[in-house]
């Protein structure tokens, strides 16, 4: 028996488990199936010009292909690190592109993607993963966070954000993200019951992308992980992670309800890590090749390219053109991440307080004294 | 029987030895079984000593912790496994309030063995949360005592104390050294867990080190006496409770004494070094007790880690500093 089997049994049936006919996934949302095929769903529908459509297509690509560079990158040297995304990209271009402007998203380390749709520079993520800061963007601009390691901790953040919003009477939402082992921690939960205590405008949107690392979803959650909804009082529902029309789709529907003072909903968008944890990985070590297999299947940038060729709206050159995209963009990323400057010792000591205190700067100073000492003379 | 092992396989043979010695004792953390741990530490140990044993738990710090003091109340050993040294707050709140107290608490009636496993410090071009060394946090912390080892040797039998020792214990591995190597002779009778240990004799000044500093210090006195100065070069191995006597001793022969660790400066390890040398040692002193350590801010991203971690150039300039008085 496959982990990935035993995964579904213990959880709920894997969408596109018997692929490519999938069998009726009452749960499951989805608008769009493995073999692009376009559904429709009682509860959700999606209005959608061919040009959005398109659009869509564009950002799943080039945040693919961004993502293939950065692993490269990292395989070369020019990376410590790098978080894949690889097979999620669907449910972070749907989050994404589910924004409005003013709605402010908290994310992982691994939400490339919603950056991408956030209008974030990719070299200002890649300067996190070469070492230079800790994420180059502004937060406040881009309505975008700052990338949380700290497994959750970004949930109570955007909670508090919502409740903010919420006394400011701002018609706005946050959508917080999570991974599925994320889920365990008490922060999490803390942040649902916040939440629903206080009708936060906020939207949980967990990637169950079937691992932590290497510990396999059925240790985080013996039920399927958006049926803890109702315990906390709000509404779960579970999307295809990997069909970007229906993640947009429900995170959309979940923002207007957070917008419109019906409190949180948590989004569950079941995906596959189809990469290792990150580069430091090595997932032989507690994962099947044959899960992978089964995966590939169900890859969210085939099916939406198979839906808009088929479909006519669009063509042979739209393709090419956004190939032809993505090779600029990854030599941008490319030269950009290798030609970035190493920062300067001194910004150890400039932002750690917005006061500085004697104590810090004349730390500082002697930092600066003795590197200047070694000018000149020293080996 | 004599092998040369890196420090991660010592612990791995150390964990190994404790888990066959006795049945109680079980490791709990995330990612430990099947992948071995993110640093391998654990390879092989749930293959050999079932998912019983050896717990791949829910992605939750303060659950590790929490249900650790449950099975130690039921006569269980676990020791828990912090992924990294930046991780290990969710689980503050039971490591302080809890774990350290329930002694105390009970009057002696609740020991509370529990060995918690911190890859500490930094050095290995991480990003944030990964290279930390909140050593101080827990020496502050009474009923805590605190482990730092620095060399395969003592990883080998230091695991296998703490295991065996009835309080409970933070065991700090010094991550960036988990690869360095040396002959460990396991039929040998260890040494003592808290004692600290003279690694390098000489005469004029004193340098204390514990963890990933050590080999930095040695490094340090070697460079010295290229110079003709002799530099006495003590591993702290325990930094609570601190085992000063031999420290004592040095000072008093040499008259000088640097303390370098990575952890930010400001009521670090060499603030409570300082003020027990001055107070037991004034007489003797020819200069302040220096300390040498990371700088009072957050640790910065890796392109400047090394800007930030002391050096062998920064401890030898300590050494100067506290010649030239
Ligand atoms: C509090 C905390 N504990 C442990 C870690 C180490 N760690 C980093 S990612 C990860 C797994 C996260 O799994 P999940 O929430 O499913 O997100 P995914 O990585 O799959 O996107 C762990 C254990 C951490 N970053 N923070
Ligand atoms: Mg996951």
């Amino acid at each position: 028996m496959t982990a990935l089997q035993h995964t579904t049994e213990v959880v709920d049936p894997v969408p596109g488990a018997d692929a490519p006919h999938l069998p009726g996934q009452p749960d499951l949302v989805q608008l769009l199936t493995p073999e692009g095929e376009r559904v429709e769903h009682p509860d959700y529908s999606l209005d959608i010009t061919d040009e959005e459509l398109r659009g869509l297509y564009r950002d799943l690509a080039l945040v693919r292909r961004w993502d293939v560079e950065a692993t490269a990158l990292q395989r070369q040297g020019e990376l410590g690190i790098w978080a894949s995304l690889l097979g999620q990209e669907a449910a972070q271009v749907g989050a994404g592109r589910a924004l409005a402007a003013d709605d402010m998203a908290f994310p992982t380390y691994r939400e490339h993607g919603v950056a991408w749709t956030r209008g974030v520079d990719p070299l200002h993520v890649m300067s996190l993963f070469r070492g230079v800061d800790m994420g180059g963007w502004d937060p406040v601009a881009t309505r975008f966070n700052l990338y949380t390691v700290v497994i959750g901790a970004q949930c109570l953040h955007a909670t508090g954000y919502a409740m903010g919003l919420q006394r400011d009477g701002a018609e706005s939402a946050t959508l917080a993200f999570l991974g599925d082992g994320a889920t365990s921690q008490g922060e999490v939960n803390e942040a649902l019951i916040w939440a629903s205590s206080y009708a936060a405008p906020v939207v949980f949107f967990c990637q169950n992308n079937q691992y932590a690392i290497s510990v396999p979803i059925e240790r985080q959650s013996r039920a399927p992980l958006f049926h803890r909804a109702a315990g906390f009082g709000f509404p779960g529902v579970r999307v295809d992670g990997n069909d970007v029309l229906a993640v947009l789709a429900v995170t959309r529907a979940a923002l207007a309800a957070a917008r419109e003072g019906q409190g949180p909903t948590l989004i569950e968008a079941f995906t596959y890590r189809m990469g290792a944890h990150t580069s430091s990985d090595d997932p032989s070590r507690y994962r099947l090749a044959s899960e992978l297999e089964e995966w590939k299947l169900r890859d969210p940038i085939a099916r939406l390219k198979a839906y808009l060729s088929r479909s006519g709206k669009a063509d042979a050159a739209f393709f090419t053109g956004v190939d032809a995209e993505g090779d600029e963009l990854a030599a941008r990323l490319r030269k950009g991440t290798i030609e970035m400057p190493d920062p300067a010792g001194t910004e150890i000591f400039d932002h750690v307080y917005a006061e500085q205190t004697p104590h810090l700067a004349a730390q500082r100073a002697e930092f600066v004294a003795y590197h200047e000492s070694f000018e000149g003379g020293h080996q | 029987m004599t092998e040369t092992l890196t420090i991660g396989k010592a612990l791995n043979l150390g964990l190994r030895k404790a888990l066959e010695d006795d049945a109680k004792v079980m490791l709990m953390g995330e990612d430990i079984g099947k992948l071995g741990g993110v640093f391998r530490i654990t390879d092989g140990l749930q293959k050999d000593f079932g998912e019983d044993r050896v717990v791949d738990t829910p992605l939750a710090e303060a659950g590790i912790l929490g249900t650790a003091v449950g099975l130690t109340m039921r006569g269980y050993r676990p020791v828990c496994e912090i992924q990294f040294d930046g991780f290990v707050f969710p689980a503050y709140n039971q490591i302080v309030t809890q774990v350290a107290k329930i002694h105390a608490r009970s009057r002696g009636k609740l020991p509370m063995p529990i060995v918690i496993r911190i890859p500490f410090g930094g050095g290995i071009g991480a990003v944030e949360h990964h290279s930390e060394s909140p050593e101080a946090y827990f020496a502050h912390t009474a009923g805590l005592k605190v482990v730092a080892v620095s060399n395969p040797v003592d990883a080998y039998w230091g695991i296998q104390q703490a295991i065996a020792h009835p309080d409970p214990i933070v065991f700090l591995e010094p991550k960036r050294r988990y690869w360095e190597k040396a002959k460990v002779d396991r039929d040998a009778t260890p040494e003592p867990l808290f004692a600290s240990r003279v690694v390098r004799g000489g005469d004029d000044l004193t340098l204390l080190a514990y963890g990933p500093m050590v080999k930095t210090a040695l490094q340090a006195a070697q460079a010295a006496a290229d110079e003709g100065r002799s530099l006495e070069v003590v591993d702290l191995r325990t930094i609570s409770p601190l085992d000063l006597e031999p420290v004592y001793e040095s000072v008093r022969r040499t008259g000088r004494c640097v303390v370098v660790h990575e952890a930010p400066l400001t009521l670090g390890l060499g603030a409570e070094i300082a003020a027990r040398v001055t107070e037991t040692c004034f007489h003797s002193l020819e200069a302040p007790v220096l300390r040498v350590g990371g700088y009072d801010t957050p640790y910065p991203p890796s392109k400047l880690e090394e800007e930030y971690l002391p050096d062998l150039d920064r401890v030898l300039d300590a050494v100067d500093r506290s010649m030239g008085f």
